[in-house]
């Protein structure tokens, strides 16, 4: 209950921070929403259904993608400020607590751009899904959790590294690889209705899964990265 | 360490000159004394390379794992021997991008040949790639990172992308791929020829002992990297240390 208590304050100071700067939110809204612009241009799928359905899944992931490392590369270098992290460090709130509020409001913020970009998306790309629309319901918050819990902990692990930009893209990508083929796989299925039932229910199961994996081991090991000297 | 160097070096060579005497049988075997494959021809003989590369290429991640929990566990509790434990989880995650390249060319040489494609993304195919992406970046994250912090981070990276071994083990028995199912101990219509074991045991002694060599090359290079450092650390502190007069 304690344990709790300590995410939910977090949880609530970075969505104060957020709210009075509000840059990493309209950051992210603004370049993904380029993203999209970009592969709509390069694309035409307007004049092409089948084709912008068959694609607009991979879009989607990899415009959050870009996006989420884009906002994530921020979202603890304002804890260096005034030596905050110094102090969160001291405090006698477990590491992982601190993890999972950063992650729990990170993963708002990107739940908050798909919110808006998802019409957008709808609009531009001439979309009318062919499959079971509410799994989308059920597969957005699992696939952007996979993408925030390890950018969470990768950009906690890039704070001490020259360069941190670039490393965090470097190590998120590879890692993310198989989630964002479940996630992928999973949405265009939905949109395509070219998958079965069990063949989606099978990308959301590898898609939970990775996501109880990740999560442990991100748990387990934050506190020897807040720790690492 | 200075009066066990010269011992150490003698049983270096001589392990260099056993892999490579090994390597000459195994090669021996595979090209001239092995029958030729009935399906494929001369390309069957690729075999003999691509598959103890890539069981090896999946086995040194796993040293490279453990010596990193070592790592973390000895961190605070005895420094020293957590880097000794870092050095061996460099050098194992060097040679395990070194040998799951060779794993990733070979096999598509052998791809070209026998399916008519470069590459294809299949479970088997793809989980490969990402273990050899997750150990390229293991290296950037340790050349990107300044020194002395970069062992912790480098080891808690190494725990992830652990998590793919055994994805990439599994791939041919979870899914039904391109690439073929699982020749050893796969279930009841596994297994080669009889004539062929010889050719695949001199190869897999061979390239082990190679890898082993490397390694400990690796470790030991890695080893005099640390001490030197230790010792101008060391030196650093005693001029520090000297009232100016």
């Amino acid at each position: 209950m304690k344990y709790l208590q300590h995410v939910l304050d977090h949880l609530r100071k970075d969505l104060r921070l957020e709210w009075r700067s509000r840059d990493s939110i309209n950051g992210m809204l603004f370049f993904s929403l380029l993203v999209v612009v970009v592969f709509g241009l390069a694309f035409d799928p307007t004049s092409y259904p089948t084709m912008a359905r068959q694609i607009s899944g991979g879009i989607l992931w990899v415009a959050l993608l870009f996006a989420s490392i884009t906002a994530l590369n921020q979202s603890w270098t304002r804890e260096q400020r005034n030596n905050v992290l110094e102090a969160q460090r001291m405090a006698p709130s477990p590491a992982s607590a601190l993890f999972l509020g950063k992650a729990l409001a990170n993963m708002l913020f990107v739940l908050a751009v798909e919110a808006v970009l998802a019409p957008i998306f709808i609009v531009f790309f001439n979309l009318h899904a062919l499959g079971n629309v509410w799994l989308l319901a059920l597969i957005l918050p699992l696939g952007t959790w996979a993408l925030v819990v390890n950018g969470t902990f990768f950009a906690a692990l890039g704070l001490r590294a020259r360069n941190r930009e670039l490393l965090l893209p470097l190590l998120l990508l590879p890692i993310s690889l198989p989630a964002l083929l479940a996630m992928v796989q999973a949405t265009t299925g939905v949109l395509t209705a070219d998958l079965d039932s069990i063949q989606i229910n099978t990308w959301i199961k590898q898609l939970l899964g990775y996501d109880i994996i990740f999560t442990t081991v991100c748990i387990l090991l934050f506190e020897t990265v807040l720790n690492a000297e | 360490m200075e009066q066990r160097t010269p011992t150490l070096r003698s049983v270096a060579w001589l392990w260099f000159g056993i892999s490579v005497a090994v390597l000459a049988v195994g090669f021996r075997q595979a090209i001239f004394l092995v029958p030729t494959d009935a399906a494929q021809g001369n390309v069957g003989r690729i075999f003999y390379y691509h598959v103890p590369i890539a069981m090896l290429s999946l086995i040194f991640p796993y040293i490279n794992f453990v010596a990193s929990l070592f790592y973390l566990y000895w961190r605070r509790r005895d420094p020293l021997k957590a880097l000794t434990a870092d050095a061996l989880a460099l050098s194992t995650a060097e040679v395990t991008v070194v040998y799951s390249s060779i794993c990733l060319l070979t096999g598509m040489l052998w791809g070209r040949a026998t399916w008519g494609i470069w590459w294809t993304w299949d479970p088997r195919l793809t989980s490969m790639l990402l273990l050899w992406l997750l150990y390229v970046s293991y290296l950037m994250l340790r050349s990107f990172s300044s020194t002395g912090q970069t062992h912790t981070l480098a080891a808690v990276l190494s725990v992830f992308a652990a998590v793919d071994v055994p994805i990439v083990y599994m791939s041919i028995r979870w899914w039904r791929t391109q690439h073929p199912a699982p020749v050893f101990g796969g279930g009841p219509d596994s297994g080669i020829d009889p004539s062929m074991l010889p050719a695949f045991y001199w190869n897999l002694a061979g390239w082990t002992l190679w890898g082993i060599c490397i390694v400990l090359f690796r470790f030991a290079l890695e080893r005099r990297r640390q001490l030197a450092e230790q010792e101008a650390a060391l030196q650093a502190i005693e001029a520090s240390l000297e009232i100016p007069q």
